[in-house]
């Protein structure tokens, strides 16, 4: 189950975030304030994206080896399994985001105190991602051209996530209160962790047919 | 619990818009063999597939120890080993470890299950590649490494779908002598092969695909393909 060992997989997603997020103050320019502004936004932004750039590898080499096949006949739930399957997934690409993104913040130049407010609003908000993008994968499975398909499906879903999530950070380097923010990402991951399983299950029941 | 037995009940399939067969009827009890023939394309694995539940069936119900296994879902894949045309066989992951992953959650202490793994293993001669990434197994060992997962887990019913392919002689025998064995035990067996094969079993039931198939033209009121044209592919 757990495919540690392709170290390559693992490691594209954060050395993607970080070159993007290199990327825009090369692009923009040094000026400080600009710099701190865009920064949640834009280490949202790369989060959201490095996160879909895994996505179609959840399923897929499964699916090449024939492993998903057994483990849709397996005895137990298939949504425990899948479960099961998007936590490796997160653990893997949405967590190495996480502890990267503070260095990457500084070079934004955001504020030092707005620091822990982005480690929690993406420790709360990656998993929604990798559990809405789960959905995604299963769906475009064994399709041609999946990869697009699931950013056009998966991606609107996400922007509630980058809202709230780039919103707290924004609020977090002005001084404002980031609770209301940090409990809406919170509910956002129960409702992902409760449904999502199911949801994707079902969809590869139906790719598999 | 009844004993064993699987039913297949008026059941017919389609490929995509494509009708493959319809009207199959077929009883196997424990120890016997049901052994599907047929034509490239007449639906073989489809039927496998849908056996196993990973397909639907456009008609018919199949019935697991009398009861449809919609209806049993879990309890069904329980007893249910499958072993399709892609072998299952994570190329990172060592021939022990394949088996492991696989058989995870069954409830047998970790000692009692690397006992049955390597058993399995031996059983099948790839004792000697247990440690080393299934990547570098052969096609016809990878296919060994799939059937041993038979083993691990003794299961009533296997469904295999042509487990002759890329064997050798010898496997091909030691493949029917296991699906011998499991009949002896009180298995039913599923399989399909273009391959003769040697097996003892209470019963052997044989389907032919190409006989429903023309059953299903007819029941999706479509002409029969001209048998010249049968062989080429869709």
């Amino acid at each position: 189950m757990v495919s540690l060992r392709r170290a390559q997989d693992a490691l594209t997603p954060v050395i993607f975030f970080a070159i993007v997020v290199a990327l825009f103050p090369l692009g923009v320019g040094p000026e400080p304030g600009v710099l701190a502004m865009l920064a949640p936004g834009v280490v949202w932004v790369a989060a959201l994206l490095a996160t879909m750039l895994s996505l179609p590898r959840l399923f897929a080499n499964d699916y090449a080896d024939g492993t998903l096949e057994q483990l849709l006949l397996a005895p137990q739930p298939l949504a425990v399994l899948v479960l099961a399957k998007v936590v490796a997934h997160w653990l893997l690409s949405g967590l190495p985001l996480v502890l990267l993104s503070p260095l990457l913040a500084l070079q934004m130049q955001l504020p030092a105190d707005a620091l822990p407010t982005l480690v929690i609003s993406l420790l709360l908000g990656t998993p929604v991602l990798s559990l809405i993008g789960a959905i995604g994968a299963a769906l475009t499975l064994g399709l041609r051209g999946g990869g697009v398909l699931i950013s056009l499906l998966v991606l609107p879903l996400y922007t509630p996530v980058l809202i709230f999530g780039a919103g707290s950070v924004a609020a977090a380097a002005t001084g404002l209160d980031v609770e209301a923010y940090n409990s809406l990402l919170g509910a956002f991951l129960i409702l992902a962790l409760t449904f999502a399983p199911w949801a994707a299950a079902a969809a590869l029941r139906v790719s598999l047919d | 619990m009844t004993a064993p037995h699987l039913e297949i009940l008026d059941l017919g399939c389609t490929r995509g818009d494509r009708p493959l067969f319809a009207g199959l009827r077929e009883h196997v009890a424990a120890g016997e063999l049901l052994h599907v023939a047929g034509s490239n394309g007449s639906g073989k694995t489809t039927l496998l597939r849908t056996l196993c539940g990973l397909s639907r069936p456009a008609a018919g119900e199949i019935r697991w120890r009398g009861t449809s296994v919609r209806l049993l879902g879990d309890q069904y894949r329980a007893d249910l080993a499958y072993v399709g045309h892609k072998d299952g066989v994570q190329g990172e992951l060592t021939a022990a470890e394949n088996l492991e992953t696989l058989s995870c959650g069954a409830g047998a202490s970790a000692a009692d299950m690397r006992r049955r793994i390597d058993a399995a293993l031996e059983r099948l001669g790839l004792a000697a590649y247990a440690p080393y990434p299934a990547k570098l197994l052969s096609q016809g060992q990878r296919r060994r490494l799939a059937l041993a997962r038979l083993l691990v887990q003794p299961k009533p019913l296997w469904i295999l779908d042509e487990p002759f392919t890329a064997l050798d002689a010898t496997s091909c025998r030691l493949v029917a002598a296991l699906v011998s064995e499991h009949l002896a035990g009180g298995g039913i067996a599923v399989l399909s092969s273009h391959q003769a094969f040697d097996i003892a079993a209470a019963e052997v039931k044989r389907v032919d695909l190409d006989s429903l198939g023309a059953r299903a033209f007819a029941w999706a009121g479509e002409p029969e393909p001209r048998p010249e044209r049968a062989g080429h592919p869709a």
